[in-house]
């Protein structure tokens, strides 16, 4: 990515772009992934409230998976998962499986 | 039709704000700067002006509600004095690299310690290098005038940097002198109708002010700060220029006296240069060539403007009312030596520290100082390079 | 789920979420979920202040920002006066028919500038009356820097300027208790709330937003750098800090304590403390004077809670 000359900058470092954070890809810090097993799902989604970087994507109040592209594998959204019968919905592989 | 009042200079700064209105005001009482706001605030509890105000409970809030007032798109101003403007100093850094315009009345005072309420020049030039433009005032009509003309320098679309108007503490602050008000409505006109930049207020566009930012960037957002500065002076004229129009006083970015075909000259800031005028006025008399320059524009400094007045005097005695401790000379003394150090002929320059904490500076100082300036123009030799005066030993 | 207050995460999860990801803050931080449920709570617009620290830094770098509001970041100690000043220029610019949105103000500092650096323009901003939302995210520490003590940090507990060492054992002092100072400031509402009870603390924030002048909320937010604890362990931890009493949940609205949420059964302090690292000396056998003086303070904090409430 090509740094901006001095002339380029905003005035007073002021953002102007709202929400320009999505252009970096936290994705890249992951050395785990949560794996989404639809079948175990309650739809609770308290993985998507609890996640600390709103990666758990939700379509018409049902979670459908993972944006990739952020999700730093903390692993919040497995432990909390409630599962069916003692079988969760969210379990954490290895990065690269 | 203009006004003929008899004020103090706290007094012509608070109708000065008045006059302009700002949205809000975020103060906090430190003497000699109080009754402006005190003044003010009187001025809000009769609806005299819409300005809201935030009472707060420091200096460094009070700074700090004004660069939230700013950032939120609207006219802002505050007043303060010495221990007040160090204790917001980062805060000074802050609104200047934020490009917000706020002004501020800046009523000269002594930094402690030893604790001192009186005038002089410390607080002003410990803050000169915080990225604000500052206006110094000689007496109560230049402060009342620097006022109004800093709303309109600060906000000019090509600046946007914070503002303050400098007068002396006690000596200009506290004492009534004869000056003249312009009209409300003129006054209004001439600072016309907050233009809003990067509004937070702004919903539809939302911002985020106060980034961090890396290695990568910063040195090129002060590479962006400079070169704004160096704008500054070209609209210093131009607001100066209209503000003559308008009132019929002239200003630029400082005062020649009798310095055209001077030989000597001393170059003294705020109040203490009216006295020195009148001694300067018994010396021509004598036959003695004597002049004076005293600047208005002090950050930034206008070197070459200063340089090509000062050049052609064959002595110089800078006189300082702060000490910068550890710098060896004054911080005036060392802006006009760096003013003049391009030119091949270069005049004798001495440096005298006078008027420390409310120190009186009186004629007869002004006449021992233009008395070793005719004996050093004369021999080419100076005694001492740097003293105090006025100091009892 | 249906709820009696009408608030779903289904719900909730409809919504614009006003805090994007692609901020920088580590994996598994208590902060930006505490953030994220404040906005969510939230209808309407929203302006916010920040005092400097992790939230504000990671947040935004450059020109890269992850807020979707409008937001002002100034220096560590005025969040409180910072948006005290937005909200006035709002209020001066209503009056002037320049504006007629509602808009609401919030400000987000860690407990290093609210409870410490920040406490004065905090404590001048509640005097005021201004109209505006003041939510601490308590973390326990100075994390941003490296996990330096603040009044925050729960006694006992190693930090980087007060380790547990041969000779002192952690933070020798208790925690202060900014709640109740709020609540002493006589404002409207002050109130304590977790990210783990995620309702609790919506209904707080909603019920915060719906009243003028100033309110506090105090929210526990785990770190798992600071408390040596896991990256996946933040809710499961803030959920024992409730539970345990260490986080009570309650609210004080014009001075009438109400405790939000009484745990069905109160678990020991040591269940909130043995999961993180920085409390590990507390559990050799020389310091369980420590262990059981804090467990005391606790349940002093917890009674005089359930008395001030009429819940005994």
């Amino acid at each position: 990515m090509k740094l901006k000359g001095w002339k380029e900058l905003t005035p007073g470092a002021v953002c102007t772009e709202a929400g320009s954070a999505l252009k970096f890809k936290t994705g890249s810090w992951r050395a785990s992934r949560p794996k989404f097993i639809e079948e175990n799902c309650i739809q609770c989604l308290f993985c998507w409230i609890y996640c600390p970087d709103m990666a758990v994507k939700v379509k018409d109040g049902k979670v459908t998976g993972f944006d990739y592209d952020y999700c730093k594998g903390c692993g919040i959204c497995a432990l909390e998962c409630p599962g069916k019968k003692g079988n969760k919905a969210i379990v954490m592989e290895g990065e690269g499986k | 039709m203009s006004k003929v009042v008899a004020v103090t200079g706290n007094e012509a700064v608070a109708e000065a704000l008045r006059q302009v209105n700002p949205d809000v005001s975020s103060a906090y009482p430190i003497t000699p700067a109080t009754d402006i706001m005190q003044r003010f605030t009187s001025f809000v509890s009769n609806g005299k002006v819409k300005t809201e105000m935030i009472l707060v409970e420091s200096e460094h809030s009070a700074m700090s509600g004004c660069i939230g007032a700013s950032a939120a798109g609207g006219r802002v101003m505050t007043a303060t004095s010495s221990q007040g403007l160090a204790l917001m100093w980062e805060e000074l850094f802050i609104a200047s690299g934020t490009r917000l315009p706020i002004v501020m009345a800046l009523v000269n005072r002594a930094l402690s310690a030893p604790l001192n309420i009186h005038g002089d020049h410390s607080d002003g030039m410990g803050a000169r290098d915080c990225g604000w433009i500052q206006l110094w005032s000689e007496n109560a009509q230049e402060s009342y005038d620097n006022t109004i003309q800093a709303f309109r320098i600060a906000e000019h679309m090509d600046i946007r940097l914070p503002a303050m108007v400098c007068l002396d503490g006690f000596i200009i602050s506290h004492s009534i002198e004869r000056i003249e008000y312009l009209e409300d409505d003129k006054v209004k006109n001439f600072i016309g109708e907050f233009k809003q930049v990067n509004p937070l207020l702004d919903l539809e566009h939302p911002v985020s002010y106060g980034p961090l930012i890396l290695p990568d960037y910063y040195m090129e957002y002060r590479r962006a700060h400079a070169e704004v500065m160096s704008k500054v002076p070209g609209v210093v004229l131009d607001v100066a220029k209209e503000f003559e129009k308008m009132s019929g006083r002239k200003y630029g970015f400082f005062e020649e006296y009798r310095l055209d075909d001077a030989e000597v000259g001393i170059v003294i800031l705020n109040s203490a240069a009216g006295t020195t005028k009148d001694v300067i006025d018994s010396f021509r008399e004598k036959g003695i060539k004597a002049g004076l320059l005293k600047p208005r524009l002090y950050r930034p400094f206008p070197y070459e403007e200063v340089g090509s007045a000062l050049k052609h005097l064959k002595a110089i005695c800078v006189l300082d009312r702060a000490d910068a401790f550890g710098g060896s000379y004054g911080p005036l003394f060392m802006d006009i030596a760096s003013s003049l150090y391009t030119c091949k002929e270069k005049p004798v320059l001495l440096n005298k520290i006078y008027g420390l904490g409310g120190r009186d500076y009186l004629p007869e100082h002004a006449e021992l100082v233009l008395n070793e300036l005719a004996e050093v123009a004369k021999t080419g030799k100076e005694k001492t390079f740097k003293e105090y005066i006025g100091v009892r030993e | 789920m249906a709820t009696p207050s009408g608030i779903t995460l289904k719900e909730l999860s409809k919504k614009e979420g006003l805090l994007t990801s692609g901020h920088r803050l580590c994996a598994g931080c208590g902060a930006p979920i505490v953030v994220k449920m404040v906005l969510l709570a939230a209808e309407g617009p929203i302006v916010a202040a920040n005092a400097t620290g992790c939230l504000e830094v990671s947040t935004c770098i450059s020109d890269f920002t992850a807020w979707k509001i409008p937001w002002i970041h100034n220096a560590f100690e005025n969040a409180a006066a910072t948006i005290s000043g937005v909200e006035t220029m709002y209020r001066s610019l209503k009056k002037q028919g320049k504006i007629s949105k509602d808009i609401k103000f919030i400000a987000f500092g860690g407990d290093g500038g609210t409870y410490d650096i920040g406490f004065q323009s905090l404590s001048g901003a509640m005097e005021r009356g201004h109209d505006m939302l003041y939510v601490c995210y308590d973390n326990g520490a100075y994390m941003n820097t490296g996990i330096q003590r603040s009044s925050a940090t729960p006694f006992g507990a190693d930090t980087t300027t007060c380790p547990a060492g041969s000779v002192i054992q952690g933070k020798p002092q208790q925690r202060k208790n900014l709640t109740k100072i709020m609540a002493a400031h006589d404002i409207p509402y002050a109130a304590q709330a977790s990210p783990s009870h995620w309702m609790d603390l919506v209904k707080k924030v909603k019920k915060a937003l719906s009243i003028t002048g100033p309110k506090f909320i105090n929210i526990l937010s785990p770190c798992n750098r600071g408390w040596r604890s896991r990256t996946d362990d933040a809710i499961m931890l803030s959920r024992l800090g409730v539970e345990t009493c260490y986080w009570p949940l309650y609210e004080i609205e014009n001075g009438v304590t109400k405790v939000t949420f009484k745990p069905k059964e109160k678990k020991p302090l040591v269940d909130f403390l043995k999961p993180q690292g920085r409390f590990k000396h507390l559990f050799a056998p020389e310091n369980e004077g420590m262990l059981k003086q804090a467990q005391e303070v606790v349940d002093k904090e917890w009674e005089s809670l359930l008395k001030a409430s009429g819940t005994e």
